[in-house]
């Protein structure tokens, strides 16, 4: 792997940048493999790095339909934060924020995390205690979420401007130090270029059409339409299309997709520099490295794969944007998309072995960008040695016989 | 905005009404006789289609009528409506 630093850029502008290498690379598809990831979005590629790092496991393919990092990797709001409710979910998301800290330095791609922290607005009674429990829940882990008054809420928001007029006034706040983005697009292309250096082999627009199995019933390989490939173990990282394609394995997971939009406005010069949520509302906006403001609320009610507007949603969201704040009403909007998040039936991810020996999943992530680092470390310890890892234990489907669930707040951005 | 096709109210907004899932999801007749995977399956498990599928919508902020409209997940088109008739 070529590094980059800043003599290596240096160098290479001396000779006009054509001396670069390519990121990473495109081998032909062999028919055998030991391991099979399916999706090359940021969890798949996260799993076969970390396959390939902590667990020697090297004879690896991500096979993606489409293009590397182009599903929901391309449609998240890029925000990384641990402040859920359950002991293992904040345990979890701490570890990923902390993998995420690092990133940059481990992987040697600048993915321009930004730790601006998060704050979340409380607009309701209810919510007050609700977000004060799951600070101290949080306060027994690390991660730290705590309450600040309204005045410090201007101080730190100052787009918000008077409030005297609002609806729903805010009580107070919880800040949360942690909460950071990064540009999505670097997370996926760096897993896909240090994977790739350790031997993975990645290839696009290879889309699973079905599996093959072996007498005894396991999983032997992928259809795929380049032809089929062998594999001892195919694991499924397809975020937004699990239940689509494990159907074709004769499965059936608790799982359902649902269209969570968001949307970018003109950009703007720098006027808000934390991540701003309001749960009660429905709605969060941050200011991307660009200007723009990007702005989004809670999924559309409905199952759906549309990966687009929903203008009821839209309509929500933007009421409680001007309403909060009254400047932003003359602010065109560029851009507008959708992501299908699929939810597990308790709202907590699935990370887990399926009844289909050598078939794994990782899914119900529910808003996953902020997993990847985590969600790559505990998928490829799953495959890898085929007991969970300590950190995922609870995320195993088994969890669901019994019903013993991981009913979990925190999940997404309108909580 | 979607529209809806209430039995009772006619075309009516998305607003107006909840969305209850998939239709086709009959309640086992005797749950005591399940094992404890039939009635997990039962009730976490979902066919989660990506095209045409049976939903059940309450018009909750209207006449109060549970009914079943056939939808496309990916499009979101409607294509017809009937009285709850079968429902369990």
């Amino acid at each position: 792997m070529q590094r980059y630093s800043f003599f290596s850029l240096a160098r290479n502008a001396l000779s006009q940048h054509e001396g670069w290498q390519r990121a990473w690379r495109s081998p032909p598809l062999k028919n055998e493999y030991d391991v099979v990831i399916v999706g090359a979005g940021g969890h798949g590629l996260s799993t076969a790095y970390h396959l390939a790092k902590e667990h020697g496991v090297t004879n690896v393919a991500v096979i993606e339909k489409g293009w590397l990092g182009g599903g929901n990797t391309a449609r998240n709001t890029h925000t990384i934060r641990s402040n859920y409710l359950r002991d293992v979910s904040i345990r979890f998301h701490d570890v990923s924020v902390k993998l995420y800290e690092q990133l940059s330095r481990e992987l040697n791609y600048n993915i321009l995390f930004s730790q601006r922290s998060m704050i979340d607005l409380i607009q309701s009674w209810g919510k007050l205690r609700d977000l004060r429990r799951r600070s101290l829940a949080m306060a027994l882990h690390g991660p730290d979420y705590q309450l600040i008054s309204v005045d410090e809420l201007q101080r730190r928001i100052p787009a918000m401007g008077d409030l005297s007029g609002v609806r729903l006034p805010p009580l107070a706040g919880m800040l949360h130090p942690d909460g950071a983005m990064a540009r999505h697009d670097a997370v996926a292309w760096s897993y896909a270029r240090a994977a790739d250096a350790r031997g993975v082999e990645i290839h696009q627009h290879t889309e699973v059409t079905g599996f093959t199995f072996a007498a005894n019933g396991a999983i032997s390989g992928v259809k795929t339409n380049r032809g089929e490939v062998r594999a001892r173990k195919v694991a499924l990282a397809t975020a937004g299309n699990t239940s689509h394609v494990i159907a074709r394995a004769g499965l059936i997971l608790p799982l359902v997709t649902r269209n969570l939009q968001a949307f970018v406005s003109e950009p703007v010069k720098p006027i808000i520099d934390v991540i701003v949520n309001c749960p009660d509302i429905g709605l969060y906006v941050m200011q991307s490295d660009k200007g723009e403001l990007v702005i989004g609320g809670g999924t559309d009610p409905i199952p759906s794969y549309r990966q687009g507007c929903h203008f009821s949603t839209f309509e929500d969201v933007v009421a409680s944007l001007v309403e909060l704040f009254p400047r932003f009403k003359n602010l065109k909007m560029l851009r507008q998309w959708g992501g299908a998040i699929e939810f597990a039936y308790d709202a907590s991810p699935i990370i887990s072995a399926t009844s289909i020996a050598g078939l794994l999943v990782s899914t119900g992530w529910y808003g996953g960008f902020k997993s990847i680092p985590v969600g790559g470390l505990t998928y490829a310890h799953l495959i890898a040695t085929g007991q969970p890892h300590s950190l995922a234990e609870a995320f195993g489907l088994d969890r669901f016989t019994g019903l013993r669930f991981l009913l979990e707040a925190g999940t997404v951005a309108q909580r | 905005m979607l529209m809806l096709t209430c039995p009772w109210c006619g075309r009516r907004p998305e607003g107006e009404f909840v969305n209850l899932g998939e239709a086709t999801r009959p309640r086992p007749d005797d749950p005591a006789a399940l094992t404890d995977a039939e009635w997990t399956a039962y009730i976490c498990d979902r066919q989660n289609i990506r095209g045409r599928h049976n939903e059940r919508w309450w018009h909750m902020r209207g006449c109060n009528m549970i009914f079943v409209v056939a939808r496309d997940t990916v499009t979101h088109q409607v294509f017809d409506m009937a009285a709850d008739e079968a429902a369990p």
